[in-house]
């Protein structure tokens, strides 16, 4: 038995995935969901085997809910055009579903899932795929996090700074600062590098919060935030900064 | 090719009443050094012919040899090699023809180095206003060959926006059709219907071409219905139309990018029942167009900007109307609204 769960926010497009699926007697789908943090929900509470994955959702995409969860099942994603998916999926992707799609086609893509979890699991590169579904334009203007069991979604430009900490990073904003579950490389790669810069091995500030650069030591200098933090600048990173500022 | 200024009816006018001018003035000049009207007259005609070949010939030279702004030397050597023969001509057919007139020949020798100025500096009159009416006429064809590339740039980018119709849109309306298939057909097909309808509203209209409020608004109920399809419940529109302002118009298909920008907003940043309202109504000369969406204020960073569906307004409006006002977005709590202008006297 195969368990799966159908996240789309248009009913007649989860109605056709259940449609195809009475051709796979079984294959139990276990729950249908309308946005990012119901599926969130659902994935957390049910651990199914496959998930098919819509991209454009209300509140959270697709990828923004992937990027919340630990240890992701396998996932189909179904979506109509965005070339930037596209690309991510073809690298990175178990397989997905352009739609309006077929049944033989639905077919073969079970048949993808079913050879993969028989090879053990969801063991397909999410990471990388996150990484490159990073590329989309609009993704690159929040962050998504979750606090507890609460998701909170952080507009790019109240970020103050982001520190390094262990397998996290600490993001830091008025609100306090959230854990997330990536590395400093990755979200490095994620954020507009017009507004956010990797000043130290272990930050990355936002420059529109800085008031004014510090030396500190010798070779280091040290950004003070207009909230009085204090972001601490390797020599290297003082170098960056500067060719960001334009000095 | 540009024309020769002789082509030109005013100039051939101005230029042989010039010449008539000119040659009565050589006489006179003539007669009044002594010489009997019948002998000025006939040296004026003679030699005033003969200098008339060279200025055609210049004026048609420059036509075909235009010569670089470095080269006015050459022209000028050009000229003074053509005064040269030109003046030598004139000298041996006067000869000929006043041989006659005894006293002619010291005069004629006498007034040789005048002659020669004369037909130099005409010369090169000729050649310069030939020179500059050519260059003016180059420069004519270049402005004109510029607006008339800048006007096709134009109508393509006007074209290419008006057909944005986003494949996301397309595409998913395809899916839900697909699903309906099954399960509703007869939905379907009707699906199918408003779908072809809409298209074809897109496919048919001309970018000039200005549209009625009416049937604006017409051709964004085909669009809003199969939205609601896609959507279910959670999409509910309403359409405020004040009484005078349908028979208004607006550039055709500039609604649906808006609508569809505010219904994105409106549903992908809320959960639930989504309300898009459209209000339009006449203010002053201006036919003003409101349409709002819900958003979540604490999530939605992307409302700072206009988004890429109102920039694509944004320029057709500016490549309409050359301004760059006329489309407006404000955020008033949880409640996103897009204001659309339109004057109606540009269009009229």
């Amino acid at each position: 038995m195969m368990k799966i769960i159908i996240i789309d926010d248009e009913p007649l497009a989860r109605g056709i995935v259940k449609e195809y699926l009475q051709m796979h007697p079984h294959i139990d789908v276990l729950q249908e969901c309308g946005d990012g943090f119901e599926g969130l929900k659902a994935i957390q509470q049910w651990q199914p085997d496959l998930v098919f994955l819509d991209i454009q959702m209300p509140k959270i995409n697709g990828f923004e809910m992937l990027e919340l969860i630990d240890q992701p099942p396998c996932i189909v994603f179904t979506t109509a055009f965005d070339e930037y998916a596209i690309k991510a999926f073809e690298a990175h992707a178990v397989d997905y579903l352009l739609k309006p799609f077929s049944q033989e086609r639905f077919d073969k893509a079970i048949r993808k899932c079913n050879d993969q979890l028989q090879k053990g699991g969801s063991d397909y590169n999410t990471q990388a795929l996150l990484n490159a579904a990073a590329q989309i334009p609009q993704q690159s203007q929040r962050v998504v996090v979750k606090s507890g069991n609460k998701i909170k979604i952080i507009p790019t430009h109240e970020i103050w700074y982001i520190e390094a900490a262990d397998d996290f990073v600490k993001i830091f904003t008025a609100e306090g600062y959230f854990l997330k579950n990536k590395t400093m490389g990755h979200l490095e790669q994620v954020l507009d590098p017009h507004h956010f810069v990797r000043c130290h091995r272990s930050y990355i500030v936002n420059i529109q919060q800085i008031t004014r650069i510090d030396p500190y030591e010798k070779d280091h200098h040290i950004a003070i935030l207009r909230s009085g933090s204090q972001v601490p600048l390797s020599k290297n990173g003082y170098g960056k900064m500067k060719g960001v500022l334009g000095l | 090719m540009s024309s020769t200024p002789l082509s030109m009816i005013r100039f051939r006018l101005i230029f042989s009443l010039c010449w008539i001018i000119f040659m009565v003035d050589h006489a006179l000049v003539l007669h009044m050094f002594g010489l009997p009207w019948k002998e000025a007259i006939t040296d004026s005609v003679v030699s005033n012919i003969l200098l008339l070949l060279p200025c055609l010939l210049i004026m048609n030279t420059v036509q075909y040899y235009m010569p670089q702004t470095d080269r006015y030397f050459n022209i000028f050597a050009c000229c003074l090699a053509l005064a040269l023969v030109t003046t030598g001509l004139i000298k041996f057919s006067l000869k000929l023809t006043l041989d006659y007139y005894e006293s002619f020949e010291p005069l004629l020798n006498r007034s040789l180095p005048i002659r020669f100025s004369i037909v130099f500096l005409l010369l090169g009159c000729i050649t310069m206003i030939s020179v500059l009416w050519y260059n003016v006429e180059e420069q004519k064809e270049n402005e004109l060959r510029k607006s008339g590339s800048e006007k096709l740039a134009r109508e393509a980018e006007l074209f290419k926006l008006r057909q944005q119709l986003h494949p996301h849109f397309l595409f998913n309306s395809l899916n839900s059709i697909n699903a309906l298939i099954g399960s509703r057909p007869a939905e379907a097909r009707k699906m199918v219907q408003q779908l072809s309808d809409f298209l074809r509203g897109t496919l048919k209209k001309e970018d000039a071409q200005r549209v009625s409020l009416e049937e604006e608004l017409q051709h964004l109920q085909l669009y809003l219905d199969i939205e609601k399809l896609r959507f279910g419940n959670r999409l509910v529109t309403n359409i405020c139309k004040d009484d005078t302002a349908g028979s208004l118009f607006l550039p055709a298909l500039l609604l649906q990018p808006i609508v569809e920008n505010a219904i994105k907003f409106g549903l992908y940043d809320t959960i639930g029942e989504t309300v898009i309202s459209i209000k339009t109504y006449q203010e002053k000369n201006e036919l003003v167009v409101e349409v709002s969406n819900p958003f979540d204020p604490s999530t939605s960073p992307a409302l700072h900007g206009t988004g890429f569906g109102l920039s694509s307004v944004q320029r057709r409006l500016y490549l309409l109307f050359a301004r760059n006002d006329l489309l407006s977005t404000s955020a008033i709590e949880n409640m996103f609204t897009t204001q659309l202008k339109i004057p109606q006297a540009v269009l009229g």
